[in-house]
């Protein structure tokens, strides 16, 4: 306490980082941000004055896929300067300290800077047996978690897990692991979804909180609407061949050689929101589409107990059957279709047998 | 020619006695013209909608030279936009027209007459009684029927709109007025699985709708289908005690 809070500028610079390397930094965070003409010059006047905002990066249940998708950036340069600046506070996975030593710092920052930090939530709480699968430092990560929220400025919820229970949280969750935001109701979240979010995505995000000390704009499911606007499909270099309706038929057939569309080996693409088929992945080399396999939806609610990844229609399963909705539809319109039949076999036997006086009056 | 069947204006060949008939307007034109136009735009929708879920084989050449799938989209969501003002047209209607105008809308679960007559009406079609009760607008199951396919409507065109918002985009009005379709079900692909079972349970409302207009014109001696074409309602007894 009391000690002169630090810019962001004047520790990356501690950190061994160049003027010039922070200059293109600004002007790279501002280009992912979609900022405009003047955005460096904003990036970098924000980092320059603003006090630096410390970053606590918390991890739960979870593959740690979203760290080592983060650590994959394609500009090492703005991976090194936010890495830089998170490994200050706290990330168990990648700082050094570890043990009472690590939770110390974490206790340190939270009472330092009461409502000023940002807590970046990686994997998700699970809550049967209170909490006990998934203990950290002694104690359930839940709680860790709760508190940790309680005192921070705002969340981050990285990939699937956090945002929206991913994997541990698909039927039949037994471990009733929960998407952070039902046990984190009183502060922002933003979040960025995805198995794991996209290296750019995620340093653009971290870029903008830090910078601005604010959240960007989030759409109506608390995603930031500069990377999840638009679906996978609205931006697939196969649309062409959506709209012209050419289709893989098979694993093997002409179609899959000539790159045809994939909606019917069960491409989730229309139904995704990622920046997968703009900002594609590993230093811009591919996307999962572009590898000949359909979209698997790993950025969307609840994307495992969706049905196959591999079916247009997938299967809904509901009063203990597995139909998708074609086979549903066409058993209930057949059996009201015979049910009809039978009641009309009934209607004229009745009237050609006299039960039924109602039959006009013939002159 | 002579007027032999003894009704003023009506010219038979041979001499036969048309009974005298009871007929009142019930269908106004704006509402048979609402009916029939809907009719179209669900054929429309029904088919072009299966063939987004299933599309048609492949088609070779270059992509350039087919917009299969663009145009099939084309007509499901032409046609839906059709059918959505259509039905906000019907509603408005329901506030000019004739009584029976507004049946569709209004489900009178709160009248006893009404309860009472479903009751009958379903107890004729589980023939448990002779004769059906006669009614000017739809019969209570019919009105019930109806009612229920208006809200299916409404669904379909919530559930269609949101999703037309997503390739309209975050800024559109459809994504105003309709994406809160979202915030029930997050992931898009579950409201493609709602609006894909709308459709049969629409095909199901059709089949039952069918069968019974043609039933009850065949059988409950008053006029059903040319009701919906002319208007008119025609009784074809006579009151009687
Ligand atoms: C009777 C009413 C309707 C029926 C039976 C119907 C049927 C269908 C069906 C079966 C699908 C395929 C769903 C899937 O498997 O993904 C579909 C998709 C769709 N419908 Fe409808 N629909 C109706 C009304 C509407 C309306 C009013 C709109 C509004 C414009 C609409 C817009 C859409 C859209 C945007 C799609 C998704 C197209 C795509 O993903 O390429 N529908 N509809
Ligand atoms: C997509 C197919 C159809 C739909 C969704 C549909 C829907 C409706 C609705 C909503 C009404 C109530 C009209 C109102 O009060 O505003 C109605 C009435 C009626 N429809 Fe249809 N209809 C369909 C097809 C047909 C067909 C093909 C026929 C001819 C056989 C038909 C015959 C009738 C008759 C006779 C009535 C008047 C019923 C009565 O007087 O109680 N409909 N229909
Ligand atoms: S491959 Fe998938 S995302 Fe691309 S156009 Fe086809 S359905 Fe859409
Ligand atoms: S293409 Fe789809 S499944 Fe693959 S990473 Fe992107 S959002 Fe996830």
């Amino acid at each position: 306490m009391g000690a002169p809070i630090e810019t962001f500028y004047q520790v990356i610079r501690r950190q061994g980082i160049s003027r010039r390397s922070f200059v293109k930094f600004c002007s790279l965070t501002a280009a992912s941000l979609g900022l405009g003409a003047n955005g460096a010059a904003t990036v970098a006047n924000a980092l320059e004055t603003k006090p630096r905002v410390p970053v606590i990066w918390m991890h739960g249940l979870e593959c740690t896929c979203c760290s080592e998708s983060f650590i994959r950036s394609a500009h090492p340069l703005v991976k090194d300067v936010v890495l830089s600046m998170i490994s200050l506070d706290y990330d168990d996975t990648i700082m050094a300290a570890a043990g009472h030593q690590a939770d110390a710092i974490l206790q340190e920052t939270r009472e330092k800077h009461k409502g000023g930090y940002i807590l970046a939530v990686e994997g998700n709480p699970p809550l049967n047996e209170d909490g006990m699968y998934c203990i950290d430092g002694g104690r359930p990560f839940v709680e860790k978690l709760k508190e940790m929220a309680a005192d921070s400025m705002a969340v981050i919820a990285w990939g699937a897990c956090a945002s929206w229970g991913c994997v541990q949280a698909a039927k039949p969750n037994p471990t009733h692991a929960v998407p952070i935001d039902k046990v984190i109701r009183d502060k922002p979240i933003i979040k960025v979804p995805g198995c794991p979010p996209i290296a750019e995505v995620m340093t653009g995000v971290v870029g903008y909180v830090v910078t601005f000390g604010k959240l960007p704009e989030l759409d109506r499911q608390g995603r930031p609407k500069m990377f999840y606007s638009q679906r996978i499909h609205d931006k697939c270099y196969r649309r062409p061949h959506f709209d012209a309706g050419q289709f893989v038929e098979a694993w093997d057939d002409d179609g899959a050689r000539k790159g045809y569309c994939l909606y019917k080996m069960g491409c989730k693409g229309p139904t995704t929101y990622n920046a997968c088929s703009t900002t594609r992945w590993n230093d811009g080399v591919s996307f999962p589409i572009q590898s000949g396999h359909g979209c698997i939806g790993c950025s969307e609610d609840a994307f495992w107990d969706k049905g196959s990844f591999y079916d247009r229609l997938t299967n809904i399963s509901a009063f203990g059957v597995e139909a998708n909705a074609d086979t549903i539809g066409i058993a209930a319109a057949g059996a009201v279709a015979a049910g009809l039949a039978v009641h009309a076999g009934v209607t004229a036997v009745r009237r050609l047998t006299g039960h039924d006086e109602n039959t006009p009056p013939r002159g | 020619m002579a007027q032999a069947s003894g009704l003023p204006g009506v010219v038979d060949r041979i001499d036969e006695r048309a009974p005298r008939r009871q007929t009142v307007y019930v269908y106004q034109a704006p509402v048979r013209l609402w009916h029939w136009v809907t009719v179209g735009c669900i054929t429309v929708l029904a088919v072009t909608g299966y063939l987004i879920g299933s599309p048609p084989p492949t088609l070779s050449g270059e992509a350039s030279d087919h917009y299969l799938m663009g145009y099939i989209r084309y007509a499901h969501f032409s046609a839906g936009y059709v059918l959505a003002v259509g039905l906000v047209f019907r509603l408005i209607w329901a506030f000019i027209g004739n009584r029976y105008a507004r049946q569709i809308f209004v489900l009178p679960v709160w009248d006893r007459m009404w309860i009472s007559g479903l009751i009958y009406t379903v107890k004729w079609y589980m023939f448990l009684v002779r004769d059906p009760k006669k009614y000017i607008g739809h019969n209570p199951a019919g009105h019930a029927s109806m009612f229920g396919l208006v809200l299916l409507l409404v669904f379909m065109i919530c559930t269609g709109f949101a999703m037309y918002s997503e390739g309209a985009g975050r800024d559109s009005w459809q994504y105003a007025m309709f994406g809160w379709v979202f915030s029930i079900f997050p992931n898009s692909q579950d409201v493609h699985t709602w609006h894909h079972l709308g459709l049969w349970a629409i095909v199901i409302f059709v089949l039952g709708h069918i069968y019974a207009a043609v039933r009850e014109d065949i059988l409950s001696r008053q006029s059903m289908i040319s009701s919906i074409v002319s208007g008119e309602r025609v009784f074809r007894d006579d009151f009687r005690e």
